[in-house]
């Protein structure tokens, strides 16, 4: 493995030696180094977390991430609930982005108890995820570049995201947190003249990107701060479990949805989004242009989704729904890479066991922790956001 | 699947495969044995990813199972691989030289479940806990209700139905 590539390993030439136990002999006292924290009240647009930076004059010499600001333990209140019980807490997991949860829950909870969702269900599923999966990206396009100072951008994108909002709040009923998709399969159908509206916000989603793409990406200010900053190796990427648009900036072809094709993406004509200078800038492109994939997906699955048939597949009674023991492992890509749940049942009314995979999970800390020494400070919030880190599913 | 299992098994005293679906199979290894079962399933089979490493608590069987579940994406595969500890002083060796993720996991192990990695970089950090002093809380005897009654006070005006008893009554009351 070439993990130690020469230009990523970090110069310590001029830092302190690390001591026996490999941590850096830091002397705060001597008054050259500083500890600063940023967060954790939302230090750019990733949420409550926290960064411990060590910094020498305006370089970083050390960072830890600090989590907890959110925990709720998700985990351990899913143990004591039934499974149905389960399925409104799911999607609390993560706020931008909570369809994931509900879908790898409930396919979870389907594979153990031996239910098949109906083939209508799975493509309104999908459709929900493409839909999500267009809002996070639109929160993580203003998110980067207010980190830069381009406040404007974050108001058209929260414009365009609060249009795809309006669909989910047609589609489901709410706006943030769904509910939707239930184990067996969806709640509703589409709603009349869905497609119309939904046709005119991928429009306006369109447009809207084309704007980002001339202010943003074509600017001097955002291109002289992102090109060549953050750089990923891509033979990092297996060794820190590196996935989704992080990995595929890296030229990395890593999606679930083409390696192992879930729900009714085999049917679906898309190309895998790749970039590969590996730098704050190419992820940020690699997930502009992944909006206008999903865009078209979306388009796809209006074209091609049946409009009739079953939504639901017969569930057990769900106050009595026991399922008995097994364990496996559902996964999705979501807009930050894979997502996915390991469900462990024993045979009772409760899940034994249930682990959230977030991608936050190791990018933000075993990764964040290595790519931010030898930072500017200046760039950390910029870097930090073009990870695209949610801490719920860190510490769930 | 099945092919990779028997590999498996003419060099490591693994357990029977578990076959959940064709790409996600679970093999049970000896805990001295997991370290060389993970680099060679890494470094000659391709399993090049680790997606999660979790514990299941269980209390019963007074006993840990640790699962490791790794990816070869070029074959589209999962394997999780499970280690089953003593549950009393339960000690796993550490494989963040393997992955540098590992570290990580292993941290949230120790505090949530009580698992000690002797080695794991940060091990002893508070990861998301701070200045807990209770029993390991992701631990299956750790008592969420009773330690809520005793940390937090109701909320005023709080009504809490038996969900049983209150969907009967509210399906009854619909005419049925």
């Amino acid at each position: 493995m070439t993990q130690n590539a020469p230009f990523f390993t970090p110069d310590r030439s001029q830092y302190p030696a690390k001591k026996a136990d490999g941590t850096l002999d830091i002397d705060i006292a001597s008054g050259k180094y500083l500890k600063l924290w940023q967060g954790p009240n939302h230090p750019g647009i990733t949420g409550n977390m926290s960064v411990e930076l060590t910094v020498c004059g305006d370089e970083v010499v050390e960072g830890k991430t600090h989590v907890g600001y959110l925990h709720r333990g998700f985990e351990k209140l899913m143990e004591r609930r039934t499974f149905i019980q389960c399925f409104p807490i799911v999607c609390r997991i993560c706020v931008p982005e909570p369809d994931f949860n509900e879908y790898c829950y409930a396919a979870a909870v389907e594979e153990l108890a031996g239910i098949k969702s109906p083939e209508r269900a799975d493509w309104i599923r999908a459709l929900i995820l493409e839909m999500g999966r267009i809002n996070s990206y639109m929160m993580y396009l203003g998110g980067q570049a207010g980190a830069l100072g381009l406040g404007v951008i974050g108001q058209w994108t929260t414009y365009a995201r609060d249009l795809m909002l309006d669909r989910f709040e047609e589609l489901t009923g709410a706006r943030i947190y769904h509910m939707f998709i239930m184990p067996g399969g969806v709640r509703d159908g589409l709603p009349e003249g869905f497609d119309k509206r939904m046709e005119e916000t991928l429009r306006e989603i369109e447009s809207t990107l084309k704007d980002v793409y001339d202010v943003m990406f074509c600017n001097a200010v955002f291109k002289k701060r992102t090109v060549g900053v953050g750089y990923i190796d891509p033979a990092l990427v297996d060794s820190y479990g590196i996935t989704g648009p992080n990995a595929r900036a890296a030229g990395v072809a890593k999606d679930v949805r083409k390696d192992q094709p879930y729900l009714i993406y085999s049917q679906l004509d898309f190309e895998t989004v790749l970039g590969h200078d590996s730098d704050i800038f190419t992820r940020a492109d690699v997930r502009r242009r992944d909006v206008l994939v999903s865009v078209d997906l979306v388009r796809q699955i209006l074209a091609k989704m049946p409009r009739t048939g079953p939504l639901m597949a017969t569930v057990p009674n769900v106050l009595h729904w026991k399922i008995p023991r097994g364990e496996t492992y559902i996964r999705g890509e979501c807009s930050r890479g894979e997502y996915g749940y390991y469900l462990v049942t024993d045979g009772s009314g409760y899940p034994r066991r249930v682990n959230v995979r977030g991608p936050s999970y190791t990018h933000a800390m075993s990764l964040l922790e290595r790519m931010i020494v030898n930072l500017n400070i200046s760039d950390v919030a910029s870097l930090m956001v073009s990870l695209h880190t949610y801490p719920p599913e860190i510490e769930r | 699947m099945r092919e990779l299992h028997t590999k498996l098994k003419s060099l490591f005293p693994v357990g029977d495969l578990t076959e959940q679906r064709s790409d996600l199979g679970f093999v049970t290894v000896p805990q001295e044995h997991l370290r060389a079962v993970l680099v060679h399933l890494r470094d000659r089979e391709g399993f090049t990813h680790l997606v999660l490493l979790t514990a299941v608590d269980w209390l019963e069987a007074g006993q840990f199972q640790l699962t490791y579940l790794l990816s070869n994406r070029s074959a589209g595969k999962d394997l999780g691989v499970r280690v089953m500890l003593a549950r009393d002083g339960a000690t796993m060796q550490s494989i963040h030289d393997v992955w540098p993720t590992a570290a990580t996991y292993q941290r949230e192990l120790r505090e949530m479940f009580g698992i000690d990695f002797p080695g794991s970089p940060r091990l002893h950090e508070e990861f998301i806990l701070e200045g807990w002093n209770d029993i390991p809380p992701y631990r299956r005897d750790f008592d969420t209700l009773k330690y809520a009654q005793e940390n937090y006070s109701e909320r005023p005006g709080r009504v809490t139905h038996d969900p049983a008893a209150h969907m009967k009554q509210k399906l009854n009351s619909g005419g049925n």
